[in-house]
């Protein structure tokens, strides 16, 4: 038996839903709204209406060379992601398909390491980092960003490869497959989705970081994170060109975001909430 | 079905991720409580000598030190119960029968995937500017004076940022353990004659406990670390007025070029996240049992 929803009830639903959505989302559509307006009309009060200009865009280019912190978080999210993912995909495997008694020890520790408070480490790292010459090095974030991403790839990996069945693998065993087969065959296809889940989330996670990427680099391999935060002083950027160079740093990001939801929830509580 | 040759490489598999986090794991860790009990100040790199406890008394007895875990606590649970109550009441609104839900969960969810200096930047400048921004074209319309937020309420400031980052975490996930909620239990309290207010306290509230659990716990660890928000904002200011213990480590190491100090000061944060960290593996262990 269904319930039953009256129309009025849904309709007076459906507005409180979307006045607390529509508030919530604000101040990402004002920097939008702001990106499209001139300078003049970026303070030049409330408007929901820009000019519609797109100069902003273009300057932020021009003057500031926005495409080489863009292709930066790029290149680190991306790499980073990838290598975490080669060091844990073995790992999650042999503890989801072959666990022991200590699997679960070496979960929860994995899991710790993920609550050091980074700034407890930042002297030591700056240091090692100035040492070998790391410091404001694409090599030496990528290293960063994969040491902290790690524990939630590993975990989020186990908790999708766990979900397989053994007993396919004794299936397709018994049908006379060998290991490369059964890999290739088996495996695979079914642990594919859990690893692009885990990609999607790790890049969101890396390209957000905003303690390392802006306590390591300068200028060569600053992030948008970085980027953007040298904009905190007023003499930085106006407003409707920081509201352009804003938009663009989490436009792609917001997008891969809205496909994630669901991955999101499984990865960021270790699978204690699905 | 473990055989000794799948033992083996199963451990050979594990090898590289465990030895990689152990090393990141003990290296700086073990340099940050060496350096804890050295003299050592950037700008004079040769001067390094044995300091005992000196480090840990001088960040003890500065005022910073506990004005900077006041804000630390204040900041936490502040945005902590901001986002629980909000992030709940927005879960149940959204789980009401309404037109569009995937949209309004998409519009609900986005403030998450901002990045920290563009979320902190955005609220500065275009929310929160005493002249430009849109409280104060509201204060301006109802005729009153507009507020400097950063300057006046500085910490206040920092945790609505935070908490609109947040919020849609909290939403995000119990609205999901909302949903998972049996709708079978939920008709039979109705024809049970157990009214709305009823059904929240006996049947929703017991059911959200776990996963408002793991929202304290997820959050409190990032919001032990909140540095960006307040770098771009206030700076820790006025005076320390919204320094972290975070910020405060980071500007004696950094600013002050101070690594004993900045060390203890570390330490110091190790030990108050692990004291959150043994609660929540408590809470993500009991899951994995079953």
């Amino acid at each position: 038996m269904a319930r039953k929803v009256t129309t009025g009830a849904k309709i007076g639903w459906t507005i409180a839903a979307w006045v607390v959505a529509l508030l919530i989302f604000f101040p990402i559509l004002y920097a939008l709204i702001t990106s499209l307006k001139t300078e003049q009309e970026a303070i030049a009060g409330f408007s929901l209406i820009p000019s519609g200009t797109f100069e902003n865009y273009v300057t932020v280019q021009t003057q500031r060379d926005y495409f080489k912190p863009f292709m930066n978080s790029v290149i680190l999210s991306l790499g980073s992601t990838i290598l975490a993912l080669i060091i844990a995909i073995p790992s999650a495997w042999a503890m989801a398909f072959a666990p022991t008694k200590r699997t679960k020890d070496i979960l929860m520790w994995m899991l710790s390491t993920k609550m050091m408070p980074s700034v407890a480490v930042l002297l030591p790292i700056f240091i090692i980092f100035r040492t070998f010459g790391l410091l404001d090095s694409r090599v030496g974030l990528t290293v960063m960003l994969t040491l902290i991403n790690l524990p939630i790839v590993v975990w989020m990996l186990y908790t999708y490869f766990r979900e397989i069945p053994g007993e396919i693998l004794e299936a397709a065993r018994m049908d006379g497959a060998s290991l490369w087969k059964e890999i290739v065959y088996v495996l695979t296809p079914m642990a594919v989705p859990g690893i692009a889940s885990t990609l999607l989330l790790n890049i969101i996670l890396a390209w957000n970081e905003a303690f390392w990427t802006i306590q390591l680099t300068t200028t060569n391999a600053a992030p948008l994170t970085a980027f953007i935060a040298s904009f905190s002083s007023p003499q930085g950027l106006f407003w409707a060109k920081l509201s352009a160079a804003s938009t663009m740093a989490i436009a792609p990001i917001l997008i891969l975001g809205w496909f994630s939801q669901k991955q999101l929830v499984r990865g960021l509580t270790f699978g204690a909430v699905k | 079905m473990a055989t000794q040759n799948t033992k083996t490489l199963a451990r050979l598999m594990m090898a590289p991720s465990v030895i990689v986090l152990l090393v990141w794991m003990v290296v700086p860790l073990a340099m940050t409580l060496y350096y804890s009990f050295q003299n050592y100040n950037l700008l004079t790199p040769m001067n390094v000598s044995f300091a005992g406890f000196f480090n840990y008394q001088y960040f003890y007895t500065d005022p910073a030190f506990f004005q900077s875990i006041w804000n630390t606590l204040v900041l936490v649970l502040g945005v902590l119960a901001i986002t629980v109550i909000g992030g709940t009441a927005i879960a149940l609104l959204i789980d009401q029968p309404i037109f569009g839900q995937g949209i309004v969960r998409i519009l609900v969810i986005s403030p998450f995937f901002v990045m920290p200096p563009v979320a902190a930047l955005i609220w500065k400048n275009m929310i929160m500017h005493p002249g430009y921004g849109v409280f104060a074209d509201i204060a301006k319309f109802f005729g009153m004076q507009p507020i400097d937020w950063f300057a006046q309420y500085p910490l206040f400031s920092v945790i609505i940022i935070v908490a609109w980052q947040w919020l849609p975490f909290a939403t995000l996930i119990l609205l999901t353990a909302l949903q998972s909620l049996d709708s079978e239990q939920k008709e039979a309290a109705e024809m049970d004659g157990a009214n709305f207010i009823n059904r929240f306290i006996y049947l929703t509230i017991p059911h959200l406990s776990r996963a408002v659990t793991v929202v304290i716990l997820i959050q409190t660890i990032f919001l032990l670390g909140i540095y960006a928000e307040i770098l771009v904002t206030t700076n820790g200011g006025p005076g320390y007025a919204s320094t972290n213990l975070t910020f405060l480590i980071y500007r004696t190491a950094r600013l002050g070029y101070d690594v004993g100090g900045g060390a203890a000061g570390g330490i110091i944060a190790v030990v108050l996240a692990n004291i959150v960290a043994i609660f929540l593996m408590r809470a993500v262990g009991k899951n994995l049992d079953k």
